[in-house]
Order: C-alpha cells, then structure tokens, then sequence
C-alpha cells in the first residue's frame, strides 16, 4: 500500500475560513497524485488529530503540521493526539527551527507514522516570504524596498520568533531587498513601530501566518497604521508615516506552500 | 461472463480459495469445485469451470465487485455491504433490489445504490430532507472532496464548528459516485465515523471517557479536569443530545459512573469528548468556580414563566422563529423588550438585591 499524507493544522470553532488554505494545499497535493491518500486533520475540525489515522488505508503516514513554528502544538498536542508512541521532542533533535522528520508507531492503528516538523521552519518557505513579498509589489516600488516578516511571537516560547527571525536572515542574505527584518505583534520589536525599525520609502509587510484571519486581517493592519478600523479597508500599498506600505496576506495561504509540504516529505524519506 | 473477471475468478481460487456469497471455489491439481447457490460441483476442468458458471451469471457479478472493485478496507467494505443489506439478500435477489435502488441513511445523509445501465453499482448522495426532490432542483457535484465545503455552512449559511450537528444544509446532490467515492464523500462529511462504528460492531471501539480526556488536556484546556459529577452531565445535555449531535455517545465520566443524560439514537458512536466539548468545558469550569449568591428579585408569576420561555427558546434555537408580532409568545422580541424596559437598567442588569 502507498503512502498517506496528513496536513496537520490548528482549525477553528468560529472561522469558516481557517481551514480553507489546508484544504488548498491538500487539493494541490492529490492533483499531483504523490500519495495513495491525502487528508486534512485538525485540532478545532474533523477529523481531529485524533481520528485521522484510522480514516487511513495506508501503513504508513507522513504527518506534516501547518504550524509556524517549533512549540506547544507541534511538540505536544499533534504527538500527543496522534498517540505517537515514545514521542519525546528531542526525537526531532532540533534547535528550535531544524526539525526534519522523526518515525513512531501510532497507538490505537497498525500505521507508522513519518512526523515531520512544522511547514514554517523549512528552508524553502524563505522562497514563500520572498516570493509572496515579490507578487504584492508593482512598479510604482522603487528599488529601495525594505522588507519586514511579521511574527505572532510569544515570551513563552522562544521558537515563536526564532522561526521569523530564521527567514528574515535567510532573505536578508539573499541582497533582493534594501533592507530586512522580523517584527511580531506580540513582543519587541514590535510591528506597530514599523516606520521606527525600516528606514526605506517602499516597505513590504509579510505576515508568517497560516491562515487570514483576525491577526492578519485586523489586528497587523490596525497595528501598522494601514487603517484606523479594519473594516473600512485599506489600499496596498498605503501610506503610513509618508512611506508607502504593501501589506501581504498571510504567508499560509500561497500555493506554494503545497510544495513546502512536500519537501517536509522528501526530508523524511 | 467477461474473460477479465473469469481470469480474476481463477487467480483467486488458485490463491487460497474462494468462499463467499453462496459461491466457493477450490482448485487441485487444475481440477476445480464449484459450489454455488447450494449447487455442488466437482472434478471441473477450466471449461467446464466456465460453462457451469455462465449459468450463475449474478453470482460471478457480485463476486467481482465485492472481493475485486469495491474498497477492500474492512470498515468501508462493511459500510457498503450494510448499505445494501447485502448479507440478507443472495446475489440474484440482491441485484434484483438494486435495479430499483437500495437506500439508507447515514446521519442527515440519504445514499442510494442502484445498478446503472451496463449493471453496475452506482451511488448517489444527498440530504435526507431531500430524498424526493427531483435532481434538476439541486446543486449536482461529483467530486467528493465538495462536501468539505458543503459540510461548512448550515441552510442559514452560518458556520458548523462540528460535522455531525444535525444541520447540514440542504439543495445539493452527488451522483454518479462509484463505491470508493461514495464511502469518502461520506467520510468528508462525517469524517471517521465508518471507521469508529466498524470498531464498535467489532466490540474494539477504544471510548475515552471525561475523565480520562480532560486529564489529557494541558495548556489553556487542562482546567477542564476540575469539572465532573453533575456538571458533566450538564455539559452532555447542553451538547451531546440528538438535538444538537447526531453522534451517539459512548463516553461517561468514567467507566464507573454514567452520565444521566440519554446517549442518542444516532447509528455512529461518539467515543469521546470532542474539541467542542472540551472548549465549551473550559468555559463551564471558569464559571462554576463563582461563589453562588443569593438574590432578591420581583418578578409577576408571567414574567417568571417568560423567563423559562426565553431559557428554552436559546437552549433550542428557537427563538428567531417567534413571529414578529406574536406578543403571545414569550421569546417575542417585543415582548422581551417589555421586560427588559421593566425589570432591568440602563446597562441591563436586572434589577435584584443581594441578600
């Protein structure tokens, strides 16, 4: 029997649309007919992590969390409710953004199961930043374009900002933009004093988040100046401070993330 | 008889023999026995094999789809099988029944199996409330990952946090699934519950009960563990009736004490709190760790009883039903507020003492 694929993400009780952009990825997945099965699992929806196993025809499962980063979820509520055997965080040997893969039995199904670390921390979602970054930018930015990857960030846990801080660096190094840093809503520096941290006319905001919602789509905006009430909207780019601000949707939601998924796989195979 | 499913037919008798739906067959030595319908045959060569077989033409087609098309997977195999009845009914009877089309339900899901032209199994899908509009007045799908989307959104076009509430919208159909698409249409809108009812009827359905599932919690919903005896059963009345989940529930507060509450009719189990459960339950813990107070408060003998009427219409969702000018009703908009003018101030607080 081949493979099954599981896109572990965080779900919603209130927000029909939390759940839209796995479902996304999960269908980009089945076109391209990798896997014998492909299933979207959730905390908040059904099938619940711990269900989502026994749907499965399959022996062996890739477990792939939609997550952002290293932490509570991935380390212990995904394992947990998978009834991952033995699971320890230290399996994934990680420093806080290098997870890769780990193997476990299920507890409650014959099925082996590949749990990878989270869709945020992989290299390749640099290229997602820069590239979501790349297609809400038009001519009227000039060349001097200051970029900024907006965290949630938490104090109580660190890899909350490492991740964001992780890819800030990795596009940094790569010399497209005059300017590059990580900002979170929730601990310093924080996003609301966007115009203090980035020095250039044309600045770029890239939410690190999976999904749109009410911190993309209300709090950052309100944050960062870009309307005084989300409902009113705003213009990409505005202006704030008399620069001039492209705010993106959440990183999550791009289709290339599908293709982040699957490097997850491939690293664990 | 297709050479195909003949050839299919024979790799399995070599292959450990073949023993299902009146029909077994055995080979030794390129000798075979047939037994079908009762009938006993022995000493066939192939062709023999062949011609007797072409006699029992429902018996050879039912094999081929249960052991060769339909999923193999034991708990959608056995869903499918129930579907049909299939073990009650012979082959001949039981395609004979599906020319008409054999129908169950599954939830607030209407599936039907029927034989198409060329006699084989097609299943259609659609609310139950609509197993007799015409197909032309619903919304046609085929592909069974739309009922995610469908599965989002009650006829009211309000968000469904949990799949198996009994409001599913209405107006749509599948058609043309064949059985693997069938089963996962199914399992898309009330995800794992072929799997967990397989488990019950297998005596192995692994039920956590309150107990134990909020020990388990931890951050923000490890407070849950506080809440037991009678406000557990508060809880399943509040969520768990059929009222409100067509799952049928399986779990107690622990294996020594059930919960006072009727488990449900539904035909799945429900093995153990949900997420929703366990969010309300947070919820339910922070409040009934308040103090109780005693309060004063006059009311007349009706607006007591409008009181009782308004509780009942939000614990049932009712109350955007009352029309509009019906005053007689309790829950009435004007009606309550009436009340709210007479017995509460300007922040709505109602007028009582603390005693």
């Amino acid at each position: 029997m081949a493979d099954a694929l599981v896109i572990a993400a965080h779900g919603s009780h209130l927000n029909p649309g939390s759940s839209t952009p796995t479902y996304n990825h999960a269908d980009r997945i089945r076109e391209a007919g990798t896997f014998a099965e492909v299933r979207e699992a959730f905390w908040k929806e059904e099938p619940h992590f711990r269900e989502v196993l026994r749907v499965l025809d399959s022996d062996e499962a890739y477990v792939v969390p939609l997550f952002i980063s290293e932490g509570y979820f991935t380390e212990q509520v995904i394992p947990r409710e998978l009834r991952l055997q033995d699971w320890t965080p230290d399996a994934w040997a990680s420093d806080g953004v290098s997870a890769t893969a780990a193997t476990f039995q299920a507890g409650d199904v014959d099925t082996q199961v590949h749990y990878c670390g989270p869709v945020g921390t992989h290299d390749a979602m640099s290229q997602v930043i820069a590239h979501r970054a790349d297609t809400v930018l038009d001519d009227r930015a000039g060349d001097d374009v200051g970029m900024v990857v907006v965290g949630h960030g938490t104090e109580r846990n660190e890899n909350s900002a490492k991740a964001v801080q992780y890819h800030a660096d990795q596009i940094r190094q790569q010399d497209r933009f005059a300017q590059v840093e990580a900002l979170f809503m929730d601990e310093e520096p924080e996003v609301e004093d966007l115009t203090e941290h980035v020095h250039t006319k044309d600045i770029v905001v890239v939410p690190l988040f999976v999904a749109d919602g009410y911190h993309t789509q209300e709090d950052i905006p309100e944050d960062i100046g870009l309307t005084d009430d989300y409902r009113k909207g705003y213009d990409v780019p505005a202006t704030v401070d008399g620069r001039r601000v492209w705010y993106t949707g959440a990183v999550g939601t791009d289709p290339l993330v599908a293709d982040v998924i699957l490097e997850r796989v491939r690293d664990a195979k | 008889m297709t050479a195909p499913l003949f050839e299919r037919l024979r790799t399995h008798a070599a292959d450990g023999g073949i023993d299902t739906d009146e029909l077994s067959l055995t080979v030794t030595e390129g000798t075979y026995r047939l037994s079908v319908a009762g009938d006993e045959h022995a000493g066939l060569d192939e062709d023999e094999l062949q011609a007797v077989l072409a006699e029992y033409p429902d018996y050879l087609e039912e094999w081929g789809f249960w052991q060769t098309r339909a999923p193999q997977a034991p708990a959608r195999w056995a869903f499918l099988r129930w579907v049909e009845e299939a073990d009650d009914a012979a082959p001949p009877a039981r395609r004979r029944a599906l020319v008409d089309g054999v129908s169950q339900t599954w939830g607030q899901l209407h599936l039907t199996v029927r034989l198409d032209e060329e006699a084989r199994r097609t299943y259609t899908l659609r609310h139950v409330d609509d197993a007799d509009t015409p197909d032309e007045r619903l919304d046609a799908h085929t592909d069974p990952l739309d009922a995610r989307w469908i599965a989002k959104h009650d006829d009211d076009g309000r968000y469904r946090p949990l799949k198996t509430a009994p409001t599913l919208q209405t107006g749509w159909h599948f058609s043309g699934l064949n059985a693997a698409a069938a089963v996962q249409t199914i399992d898309l809108f009330y995800p794992a519950t072929i799997a967990n009812r397989y488990r019950e009827q297998h005596g192995d359905l692994d039920v956590t009960h309150w107990a134990e599932t909020t020990e388990r919690q931890t951050g923000i919903y490890a407070v849950t563990e506080e809440l037991e005896g009678e406000a557990v059963d508060w809880v399943a009345e509040a969520c768990c009736e059929d009222s409100q989940c067509l799952k049928r529930r399986e779990w107690d507060e622990d294996e020594d004490r059930e919960l006072s509450v009727p488990r449900g009719d539904g035909r799945f189990p429900c093995r153990e709190p949900c997420s929703l459960v366990i969010a309300a339950a947070r919820k339910w813990t922070m409040l009934e760790r308040e103090e109780e107070q005693a309060y004063t408060l006059h009311l007349t003998p009706s607006e007591k009883e409008q009181l009782e009427t308004l509780l009942r219409a939000v614990a049932e969702g009712t109350a955007g039903t009352v029309r509009e000018a019906d005053v007689r009703e309790g829950a009435n908009r004007y009606r309550t507020r009436f009340l709210r003018a007479k017995r509460t101030d300007q922040h709505g607080r109602l007028d009582a003492d603390d005693e």
